[in-house]
């Protein structure tokens, strides 16, 4: 039954908005590339030709290649996977982790609450961009501890927003019923509260998903993170910087059109979602 | 009045104080040995040990961070191990050259971004709402580094209108002298038109690429808070007793539309000094950013402390600015708090 109406939902919601379908497909269309991509892309990613150096955009190379002569739309097929991993990933430990925090703080209340509320605080009164790279500094150069910063700036949005969903039912009446008929704090927690918090996070992470993708590649960009010459957007575009001035456009652009393109469809999904979980919040 | 500013900065002190230790926390963990790194690839271990006696790096972490926060109220953030320059100095000498394009990217932003997100409010489902839509959603998309590129390679090579992107000025003038440490502020104070110009080519493309990414958040605010606002009951009450539509829209209806516009401006803020860094890069911009990332590559831990630390007091400054901003804005804040 829930299905039925979901769905319906869905496809009104689509049907209202014929982006959020444009949306979906696109989506899905980055997945099958960043399950299949190393597989079908036409060069390896590190192969290098010195005789083919820098050449524009043509048949045998559809983005040209870069200054090792390594063919770029095979390099850009490849990273989507390293991309994409890490925003998924940085999100579902948000979304875990600030899920299960902010559920704690706003269940409980009190000293908890108070002492998980003013990490967050502490946390954005850093620019988060700024505290990204501290982190990945601290912690070291690496694929994960990349992800781990884009977490941590992110998990006061789910604190908060898991806090006040649980906040607000804690005193309902359904969780009178369910406290009654025995059931510990935890249960109440896990299969009445924190389900109930889910739509509203799942919002969250859709307006999220974008932010984490430009961090990430913004971070690999200035020299954090991931490393060369291993393809990644961000180093894709770092790598193309040192040639737009000499007017070899392609070895920046189309890393960076595809990265936008990827960021354009999770805020055009993201959009889509919030319609279809939140309607009261269409703007 | 004065009393509600007193009890908003003591309300910030706490939060100070967690930024100061997660700043000293942060670089404490940054990896390599900054006294072997001091010392340098000739260095003996003896040196090493002397340099690690010198810089407090053999006490224990409480009695470092004693150090560091004696220090900092003295006003000092250490040496850059790099170029052996006070990082306090270093910044003093950079951070102008960030805050001038930060916010002129605020302000250009907000100028396009208020009045756009008002008439796609005044005419929803218009050209002007497609064009806002069309803006808030691409303007979201657009990775800095990339939109900065772009407009390198389309004003730069292609037309040839903008300047080189290497610094804040064309390396043959001569920088004015600082009054303020803003170029074209100084300039103009000294009356250097031609300096002006020059300075401000500069500034376009960088300036441009910021404020593009943060158009879109204001824009949309706007838009959406203004939307509630004119279809409210008031608004009607005052188009119903014959004021003029301009006293209506101004005066009745951004006045209240504004305060969410106000709490987007300080998330706003947060992004444009995250992305300051990335346009350092981009347009090899002499800013505290660049200076941050040129230290963080040889885990010079003052530079970064220091850099992280005045990111975050600029953007508790600017919350602080932000919440007595409401104040004047809405006087019913002043009543509650």
């Amino acid at each position: 039954m829930t299905e039925m109406t979901l769905w319906g939902h869905a496809r009104a919601t689509a049907s209202d908005n014929p982006f959020t379908l444009l949306a979906v497909f696109m989506f899905a269309g980055f997945l099958v590339i960043a399950v299949i991509g190393p597989s079908i892309a036409p060069y390896g990613p590190l192969a290098s030709n010195a005789s083919q150096a820098l050449t524009g955009p043509s048949a045998q190379h559809w983005f040209g290649t870069d200054s090792l002569g390594r063919d770029i739309f095979s390099r850009v097929l490849v990273a989507t996977r390293i991309d994409f991993s890490i925003a998924l990933s940085a999100v579902g430990f948000s979304f875990i982790v600030g899920g299960f925090l902010g559920a704690v703080a706003g269940f409980w209340g009190g000293r908890i609450e108070r002492i998980i509320m003013r990490l967050c605080d502490m946390v954005m009164s850093f620019p988060l961009f700024v505290l990204a790279m501290g982190i990945v500094a601290a912690l070291g150069n690496s694929v994960f501890n990349i992800i781990l910063a884009t977490a941590i700036v992110n998990l006061p949005f789910y604190i908060r927003v898991a806090c006040t969903e649980v906040n607000v039912r804690r005193e309902a009446g359904f969780i009178e019923a369910a406290r009654l008929s025995g059931n510990s704090d935890w249960r109440i927690l896990f299969h009445h509260l924190i389900p109930n918090a889910l739509p509203p996070m799942m919002v969250q992470v859709s307006l999220n998903m974008g932010w984490a993708i430009l961090n990430a590649a913004g971070l690999s960009f200035i020299g954090l993170g991931v490393s060369p010459p291993e393809a990644e957007w961000g180093i894709l575009v770092a790598e193309g910087a040192t040639y737009i001035i000499s007017g070899e456009w392609w070895v920046a652009l189309f890393p960076g059109a595809v990265l936008m393109l990827a960021v354009f469809t999770f805020n055009l999904l993201g959009d889509g979602l919030r319609d279809l979980i939140d309607p009261r919040r269409r703007t | 009045m004065i009393a509600l500013i007193a009890r908003r900065v003591l309300g910030a002190l706490p939060n100070l104080f967690g930024i100061v230790v997660i700043t000293f926390l942060l670089t404490r963990a940054l990896p390599g040995d900054p006294a072997a790194f001091y010392a340098g690839p000739a260095g003996t271990q003896a040196a090493v040990e002397e340099v690690r006696e010198k810089l407090g790096l053999n006490r224990s972490m409480p009695e470092q961070f004693v150090i560091y926060l004696n220090d900092l109220v003295h006003g000092d953030l250490g040496q850059a191990l790099s170029t052996g320059q006070p990082v306090s100095q270093e910044l003093k000498t950079r951070l102008p050259a960030s805050l001038e394009l930060v916010f002129l990217a605020l302000t250009l932003a907000m100028v396009v971004a208020i009045p756009l997100g008002v008439a796609a409010a005044r005419h929803p489902n218009s050209w002007i709402d497609h064009l806002c839509r069309l803006v808030t959603t691409a303007g979201v998309s657009l990775p800095t580094f990339f939109t900065g590129l772009l407009l390198t390679y389309v004003f730069y090579f292609l037309l040839g209108w903008a300047p080189s992107p290497i610094g804040r000025l064309d390396p043959y003038l001569t920088p004015p002298e600082a009054i303020t440490g803003l170029y074209t502020v100084d300039s103009l104070l000294h009356g250097n038109v031609r300096l002006f110009l020059a300075c401000g080519a500069q500034l376009t493309l960088p300036v441009l690429t910021l404020a593009m990414f943060v158009l879109a958040p204001l824009a949309r605010m706007t838009r959406g808070s203004m939307l509630a606002v004119l279809s409210a009951d008031f608004v009607r009450t005052a188009r119903a007793s014959g004021l003029s539509s301009t006293t209506v829209l101004v005066r009745y209806a951004l006045r209240n539309a504004l305060l969410p516009v106000v709490t987007t401006i300080g998330m706003v803020f947060s992004f444009l000094l995250g992305m300051s860094v990335i346009v350092d890069k981009v347009f090899a911009w002499p800013g505290v950013g660049s200076f941050a990332l040129d230290a963080l590559v040889a885990s010079d831990y003052a530079p970064v402390q220091g850099f992280v630390l005045t990111m975050a007091l600029l953007y508790t400054l600017l919350n602080l600015v932000i919440d007595l901003l409401y104040v004047v804005i809405d006087p019913r804040v002043r009543l509650t708090t």
